[in-house]
This record gives C-alpha cells, structure tokens and sequence, in this order.
C-alpha cells in the first residue's frame, strides 16, 4: 500500500477534481463531459471558507467554522495556507488576530488548538502542514460524497509566487490526506485555461492581465496567450488592497455609526463585536456587489445593544475610494513591469472573490481602451463567476492529464520541456495600403515561444500577377498624438468640484479624450523574400511561417487553390 | 489555430526581382532574437506541445501521428466486440431450459462475466441478433427455427436487469476461481494464486474497494485490514436462481406456500454454506500465511526484547551498587591503616626529637661545665648560677634545631675561651633577632 501511495492510483483507477486552496476559501470542481463544474459541499457552499474549527472535539470547516470565529476563536484556524512551507519569521500573521494565532515550534509555523473531547483535555499543536491536511481531508471528501466515486487525484492551484518549498509543504499536506497531487498549477493561468476552454472561445495570440484580488492578498499576472500556450511575463503580488480592506472600510463606517447614536461605545474594541461586525460586513459587501443598497444588522453588536443600518452603493465607493484605486494602480503596475502598454492588453480576467465589486471593473474600463475585453460580472454578461475560475481551471487541467501515469505528467512538467525561447519581435509580412504605404501584418506575435507556426492568407493585387512576399520582423510603438491645449479651462472648472467623488473617477476617461493613443506597428529586419508568380485576378495567398525550436525559420507562400509554391529556410 | 485573413493586398513583385527558386534568404533570427522563459505547463495545448518536445517531432508529424492514433482507436472499439466461436451443442438449446444457460457464453461475452459492462452487454446481444434472427434462418428455409433466439433474448433480459443478473451472477460457476490446493501452493506463488480467489470472490461484495491481498511486502495494518475485512465480508450473493419453480395461485395453494416454504430453507442453508465456505477459505488462506506469523513473531521479539532490556538493566544496576559499596569499604579500610601508621610514626618521630633535644641540652651544658664556668679555679655559686642560668635562658628561647646546630659547634670543643666565645656568638645573634634581651643576659656577655 505504501508503495501505491507514493506512485499513485493507475491512470484508470483515477477520479480527479480541482481543487482552488485558497487562503480565505476553496473550492473543488470537477468536470461533466469536458464541461467543468464546481461542487457543492454538504452545506451547499461553493466557496469553502479555508476554515477549521473544532468545538467539544467536533470538527467544523468551512462556513461552519467561519461563524465559529464569532464564538470560538481560540479554536479557530483560518488564513493558514499562505504559512506552508514558512518559517515562523518570514510569516505575516496579521489577519490570524481574530482567530488562532499562529506560533513558533522549532521554526515552522504550528497552532495550538483544542481539538479533543473533555473540558480539560490537552490542546494539541498542529504544524500548518497537518492542519492542510485535515482541511484538504474534508474537502475531499466533499467531493467524493458528490461524486459518489472516492476522489483520488487533484490538480491544486498556487500562487505564482509560491516557492519550492511551499509547494513540496503542499505536496505532502495533500499526500498526507491520502491524495494524489497530479499537478500544481499556477493560479492565473489556471483562470486563463477556464475562459479559453469554453466552446465558444477560440484560440487567439491575445495578452491577457488575470487580476486575482482575493479576501487577503491580490496577485496580478500578466500572460501571454499564443495558440493555446501559456506563458506568465511578470506579476505582482500585494497584501495591503484585498478583500478585507474593503471590510475595514465597512467596518470602520459602522462603528462610527454605531458610536453615534451609544457615544463611548466602540464596537472594534471587544473582539467580539469586531468578530460579529466583521461577519456581517462581509456579508453586507456581497450584497452591494449585487445590489445598489444593502442592509447591515447585527443583534447585540456591542454590550446588549441591537444594531441596524443600511448603506448604499454610492457611499461605499466613496468611503472605499482609496482601496479601489489601489486596485488600478496594482493592474497597471503589473502592465509596466511586463514592458507592455494598455494598449497591448487584449483582456483582462478579474478572478476571486473581491472581483465581484463593481467598481473595481469600471474603474478598469476606464484604463483600457474601448478594444480590450474586461471580463469581470459586471462589465461582460458572459464572464464567469469570479470565484470559480481557478476551481474550474483545475478541473479542466485535472481531466486533461488524468488518464497519463504520473511519470509521464512529470517528464511534461518538467524544465527542459517547458523552457523555450521565445521571440521577441513579432514575424509578418508586408503588405500595400491604398496610399501605396507599406504595413506590417504580424503573423507571429511577439513572446511566442518556439516551436511555432502559423498561417495568415492575404489577399493578392486586384489585378492578380506576381507578388512579392516580405517577411520582416516589427514591433509595435505607442503613438500620441496631442490635440490644440485647449485643456486649460477645463482642467480648472474640474479643480473646484474635485471634492464630487464622481467628477474624480471620470478623470482619466476625459484626459483619454484629449489625447489619442494608438499601437503601431513598425517595420523592422527582413528576414526573407518570395515571389509567387502568377496569381489569378482577385485571388490570395497563403503564407505560412514555422519556427523551429533552433530559431530557423521556414517560409512556405503559395497560391490559395493552387499547385506548388514557394519554400524557403533561414537557418539560425 | 484558425488563419487569418488579412484584406489589405500584398505588393506586386518589383520589375527585374530574381532569385534562385524564388526565395531570397536576407536576415535569420539569432539567439538575440528570443527570451528564454518557461510556459506554464497547463491546457491541451501544452500538452501537445510536450509530445513533440519529447519526442522530437516537427508540427506535421505530430499532426499526421495524433491523426493515425485517432484512426486506429475507432476501429479498436469496433473489433473489441469479441466473436467467440459458437458451440454447436450450445446452439441446439431448448429455450424453456433457459436456467440452466449460460447467458454470458450465449452472448459471446463469457471472458468478461461479471465484469461485463451493460454498453458491452447490448452491443453483444445486438451482435447476435443480426445473426440468430429467425427472419434470416426463414429466409435460409428453416422456418419456426427460433430456439436460440429466444435464448439470446432470455440471456440479455436476465443481464439487463440489475437484479436478475445479480442473482445469475450468485451462482455463475464459471466465474468461480477455486482456492489453491495444497500442491498448488507448495509449488506456485502462494500470493499470486490466493489474491486471484481473493479477487473473484470480492465481486460479491457490497462495498468498494476491497483491500488487495498484496505480497509479502505488505505492511501489518495492510494485512490486518484485509483480513478484518473479509473476516466482516458483507456479500450480496443470493440464491434465488436456484429456487424451484413455484406453482401458480390457481393451483394448490398449500402446495405453493410448500415450495416456497421450501425455497426459503433452501436459499438460507445455501447462503449459510456459503459463509461457512468463506470462512474456511480464510482460515486456510491465514494459517498459511507467512506473513501474518512474521509478525507476530516481530511483535513477540519486540515484547522480548524490552523484558530483556529491562532485566539485564536491573542486573547491571544492582551490579554496580555492589561494586560501589566494596570500593567504599575497601578505601575505608585503608585510610584507617594508614592514619595508624602516621600516628605510630610521629610518635616515634616525637620521642627521638625529644631524647635529641634533651642530649643537646646536656651537651650544652657540659660545655660550660668543660669549661668550668669560664673561671680558674673552683667556681663561685653565683657565677654557677648565672652561667646556667643564661644557657637555660638561651635554650628556653631556640628551637630544638638551633639547639642541635649550637650542639654541633660545642660537641668538639675543650677549650673554655673558645666555647665561650661560641655562646656569645649564639648570643650576640639572638639579641639581634630580638629573642633575648641584654639585660637578661649575665655570664655570656661580650
């Protein structure tokens, strides 16, 4: 047995889901004729707070536990995932306040909890690798209990900057639950991979900004997608705009309400009412991301009193202003260290639970040109729920590789395999505009990794006859051009109701107005020349360009319909 | 990929361009031209990638390999239909005699049995129907020829329905694998030929999955398991198939209620048998298993090995105590030796101290006796007296070594000038160490 644990179940003995650990929730999904769904777990929740709490050596997770934060912190485990692998120094324990606190035994992270039987039982310490692994334990039996098949494999997803030794901590955690990690994919790509496996989607050379903001730290990846590959080209990781800044700042607005009408009386100050506001501002969050008002309620908030209030959209942009802009900023920084330019962003994944705000993806409209695609709930009817991608793109991946043995997954993964250059200027071919003008047609987009190849068929003179075909290497420029600085006046108009947060947030679409951007190609090196000779009148060529993993390119161009052609190779 | 297409027109081939073949090599891309960086190992794309990485193949050949691969999977799902030749005497079947069929041989599937999948079972059943129709034996000129066709369809209802074949499965003996004899065992691989009984016999159980056997490798709680599961083995074997027809209602219904009656015992005592087999075939499995007797002779050695630990512990323990208390009395011993020793000696050392002092003392007076006083002629009293006096005085105040010295300078003297003047001396020098004063002194002074 022991012997089938470390190599694994045979790929037909497989029953593999997705599972999304994440640091405030989880999800596990699994996929229905290559379709990904994410499952339910026994209390019907989709998002699985990465909770566990153990009451009178009962153990609770999920939103279970969560309302166990309010009544039983002592016992409570939560934001743990981010400490695997760490040690004690190198961990930031700021949201564990409210619950069980994280502490230092021989250098790695450990709890002590309560989690037996008995008034005066002996509290255990649970290194953070075991508490993984009980929490991995339930959801997995989750799924198995939806399935009805006993789950034995998973694809997980990770942060991208999650080091080795957190993923081998990951790794064994998920051993230690008796469960076959197939592959750790990383997060953003994982988000990507469930978009582009809709039906509907097609295989496009596209940048894609994948902005994860989660309930504690938000990470942004820029990727690049070329037919079907993935490959990260930088990333941001942030802990100061996430998800419970957004709550600090309900939380902060209610207490001061609350302090209004009982003056003296400051919920934040006994840890449970902070526990219980914190709850309820959670809730009331998810609620104005669906609706414009949201009531807020909590019974015996601080020293017996009951408390009631409503807010509405409006105020809580407001109020939030500082956390939301920090999100843009966060998303553009990322697009400059990429060295790319909004303009070169084809679309942008919100994914996580914060993702659900509206305000977050309008703001992000506003950044990006009117051509790139934000693909958050509020801005496109056909995103995906946020929460769910990274489940989902587990899932997909786990369907994708289940039925190879495990050798075989790790001989893919493996780095010879997954590093390959990729080429920086982008391949194409010339072509005439009317004014007789000569424009680059890229073929081959910049970042591409090699092998590669692709084809493009462009149209031939009207008049049909030889055609010379140019193939060049270009790269894009950003051109600005400047309109008459008429902007004086208006700028100062816009100084007096700067304190009308709305005339704030249109800031940037006006200053878009006035001068215009654009992303141009530029011809660069010549690679090659061919003729095709005698093209019928009104007919096209097909150009097809094949890099080789030596860097040698092949040129194949001929006639659409007809025999022969021209082939030529660079060698590198 | 889908190819895109591009309106704008490519330019016509400038007059006088020539090159050989019509491709015209200007530049190449170099290692300058490209980053290094890692694509993330995710999506069917990938993985495609990955096979030709891995095995060297250019796009094409991966196409027209994937292409070849697809091909030969379709055709492999038509030939898995298995054509098991037809026993002619099988063929012959009444179909009333039904019962006593074996459904999975007439439908050419009996080398999967009770492993068979319901999508198997209909593609077979479909298989022998185009075969076996009575419309084509018709055809043929054997009409009213259906006999085996209705055996066809009797073996396909009986496997279609759940529960049917449950219980046609129940006492299918072809699927039975016997228990190893004792021959058997002495010359084949003991694990091998019981985890194959082991493995048929789990197709009765309601519970999924059974613990495998293993091998001698297994480790204890594995063993353990196994046992302890089939020792609680819940099996869902029936014996409903073998039951005797029971009569219709309008007949004798107290002949009925007989057979039933009689059906019931039967199936019960059958399923008794049926543990009771079970159980032996564990029992017989167990006691012959080298496994389970290597631990419990690692758990005896283990619970040894303490004991002994413990005791030769104890022993040393009580050992060393002893040791500790002859050493203890051995020492004692002989410090109280030795401190008689030092006594005795010292004591000596003390007496022949004494006698010296007390024969210098003499000699020293002697000295001024020799000398008769340091007078001619007889001696008055007085300066007697006072000579004597200062040699007591003198000896009072040296140390039995000074004494010995001063001895040592009189012993040889016979002249009374000369011992006098070494008393003068010995006094001159204790007036100077401050031990006599001047005045004391009466005969010997300078």
């Amino acid at each position: 047995m022991s012997e089938t644990r470390t190599s694994g179940p045979a790929p037909a003995d497989r029953t593999a889901i997705g599972i999304t650990f994440g640091n405030s929730n989880s999800s596990i999904a699994s996929t229905v004729d290559d379709k990904a769904e994410v499952i339910a777990n026994e209390d019907g929740d989709r998002q699985i707070p990465t909770i566990l709490s153990y009451v009178d050596g009962e153990e609770y997770y999920g939103q279970q536990a969560k309302a166990f934060l309010v009544r039983n912190p002592q016992n409570t485990v939560a934001y743990f995932r981010d400490f695997l692998g760490k040690d004690f120094k190198s961990i930031d324990p700021t949201h564990n306040h409210a619950s069980a606190h994280p502490q230092d035994v021989n250098g790695t992270v450990s709890f002590t909890i309560k989690d037996k039987e008995g008034e005066d039982a002996e509290p255990s310490t649970l290194s953070v690798e075991e508490v993984s692994t009980r929490f991995l334990r339930r959801l997995v039996t989750s799924a198995t209990e939806y399935l009805g098949k006993k789950v034995t494999s998973a694809v997980i997803t990770v942060p991208t900057n999650f080091s080795d030794k957190q993923k081998s901590a990951l790794l064994a955690a998920a051993n230690a639950a008796d469960l076959e990690v197939l592959q750790l994919i990383s997060e953003p790509v994982a988000a990507v991979l469930a978009y582009d496996a809709r039906p509907e989607a097609e295989v496009q050379d596209k940048i894609v900004v994948v902005a994860e903001l989660g309930g504690t730290r938000s990470d942004v990846a820029v990727v690049a997608s070329r037919g079907g590959m993935y490959t990260v080209l930088a990333t941001v990781h942030d802990y100061e705009f996430n998800g419970s800044a957004l709550d600090k700042v309900l939380i902060d607005h209610f207490a001061k309400e609350f302090m209004k009408k009982h003056a003296g009386v400051d919920p934040r100050e006994n840890a449970r009412s902070l526990a219980k506001l914190k709850f309820e501002c959670e809730a009331t969050k998810k609620a104005l991301s669906i609706g414009v008002n949201a009531a807020f309620s909590v019974e015996s908030l601080a020293e017996g009193i009951d408390f009631a209030s409503t807010i509405n959209r409006l105020r809580y942009e407001t109020i939030g202003r500082t956390v939301f802009e920090g999100f843009t900023r966060l998303i553009e920084s990322v697009i400059k260290k990429a060295g790319l330019d909004v303009l070169d962003v084809d679309e942008v994944i919100l994914s996580g639970g914060t993702s659900h705000t509206p305000r977050i993806a309008n703001n992000l409209v506003n950044i990006f040109p009117a051509t790139t695609t934000i693909l958050a709930p509020s801005t496109n009817t056909t995103a995906v729920n946020p929460s769910e991608l990274l489940a989902r793109g587990a899932a997909l991946q786990a369907s994708l590789i289940q039925e190879y043995e495990a050798a075989d997954i790790d001989q893919s993964t493996h780095a010879a395999v997954t590093t390959v250059p990729h080429i920086t200027n982008a391949i194409g071919v010339i072509s005439v505009s009317e004014s007789g003008e000569e424009t680059f047609v890229p073929v081959i987009a910049p970042e591409t990794a090699v092998p590669a190849r692709r084809t493009v068929v462009v149209a031939a003179p009207k008049a049909g006859g030889d055609v010379l075909i140019k193939i060049a290497e270009g790269n894009t420029h950003i051109k600005v051009t400047k309109p008459e600085p008429k902007a004086n006046g208006s700028k100062a108009a816009k100084v007096e109701d700067a304190d009308d947060s709305d005339a704030d947030f249109s800031d940037d679409e006006s200053e878009d107005e006035e001068e215009k951007r654009e992303k141009v190609w530029k011809i660069g090196a010549t690679l090659a020349e061919a003729a095709v000779r005698g093209v019928k009148k009104g007919g096209k060529v097909e150009i097809s360009i094949n890099v080789n993993a030596d860097l040698a390119v092949t040129v194949t161009a001929r006639e659409v319909g007809a025999k022969g052609g021209v082939r030529g190779t660079l060698s590198a | 990929m889908a190819t895109t297409l591009v309106q704008q027109p490519l330019p016509t081939l400038p007059e006088g361009w020539a090159a050989e073949k019509d491709f015209k090599p200007i530049g190449s891309l170099t290692k300058a031209s490209a980053t290094q960086r890692t694509i993330e190992p995710v999506g069917p794309h990938f993985l495609a990638h990955a096979r030709r990485a891995r095995h060297k193949r250019t796009f094409s050949e991966d196409d027209r390999i994937q292409a070849q691969e697809r091909a030969k999977n379709v055709e492999e799902e038509n030939e898995s239909d298995i054509s098991e030749p037809e026993d002619p005497m099988m063929l012959q079947r009444e179909a009333k005699d039904w019962k006593a069929q074996d459904h999975y041989k007439v439908l050419g599937i009996s080398k999967y049995r009770y492993k068979a999948t319901e999508e198997q079972i209909k593609r077979a059943h479909r298989k022998k129907v185009l075969k076996h129709h009575p419309d084509k034996k018709a055809a043929a000129g054997r009409t009213e020829d259906d006999n085996f066709f209705k055996c066809i369809q009797k073996a396909t209802e009986v496997l279609l329905d759940p529960v049917k074949r449950r219980q046609f499965d129940s006492v299918d003996e072809e699927a039975e694998v016997e228990p190893p004899t004792k021959k058997q065992l002495a010359n084949g691989n003991f694990y091998k030929l019981w985890s194959k009984c082991f493995k048929a016999e789990a197709r009765f159980s309601k519970t999924h999955p059974v613990p495998a056997f293993g091998d001698e490798k297994s480790s204890k709680e594995d063993v353990e398991n196994f046992y302890n599961f089939w020792y609680n083995f819940d099996s869902w074997r029936t014996f409903e198939y073998l039951d005797e027809d029971v009569p219709d209602d309008n007949e004798n219904r107290d002949q009925k209620r007989h057979v039933e009656r009689k059906n019931a015992n039967a199936r019960k005592k059958k399923k008794a048998e049926d543990n009771a087999r079970l159980r032996k075939m564990l029992d017989d499995c167990s006691a012959g298993d080298e496994r389970i007797k290597r631990f419990r002779q690692e758990a005896n050695a283990a619970k040894n090995r303490k004991r002994l630990e413990k005791e030769a512990a104890e022993k040393k323990a009580l050992e060393e105590a002893q040791a500790a208390k002859e050493a203890e009395a051995k020492a004692a011993k002989e410090a109280e030796e030795k401190a008689k020793l030092d006594r005795e000696s010292s004591k000596k050392a003390k007496e022949a101290a004494k006698t010296a002092v007390k024969k210098n003392k003499r000699v020293l007076r002697g000295s001024v006796k020799d000398a008769n006083y340091f007078v001619s002629g007889d001696a008055s009293p007085a300066t007697i007296d006072a000579v004597l006096g200062d040699v007591e005085l003198v000896q009072a105040k040296v140390d039995p070594e000074e004494i010995a010295a001063l001895a040592g300078k009189l012993s040889g003297l016979k002249v009374a000038d000369e011992i006098k003047a070494v008393w003068e001396q010995e006094v001159q020098r204790l007036i100077a160490a401050g031990k006599v004063k001047d005045s004391e002194i009466k005969a010997f002074k300078a």
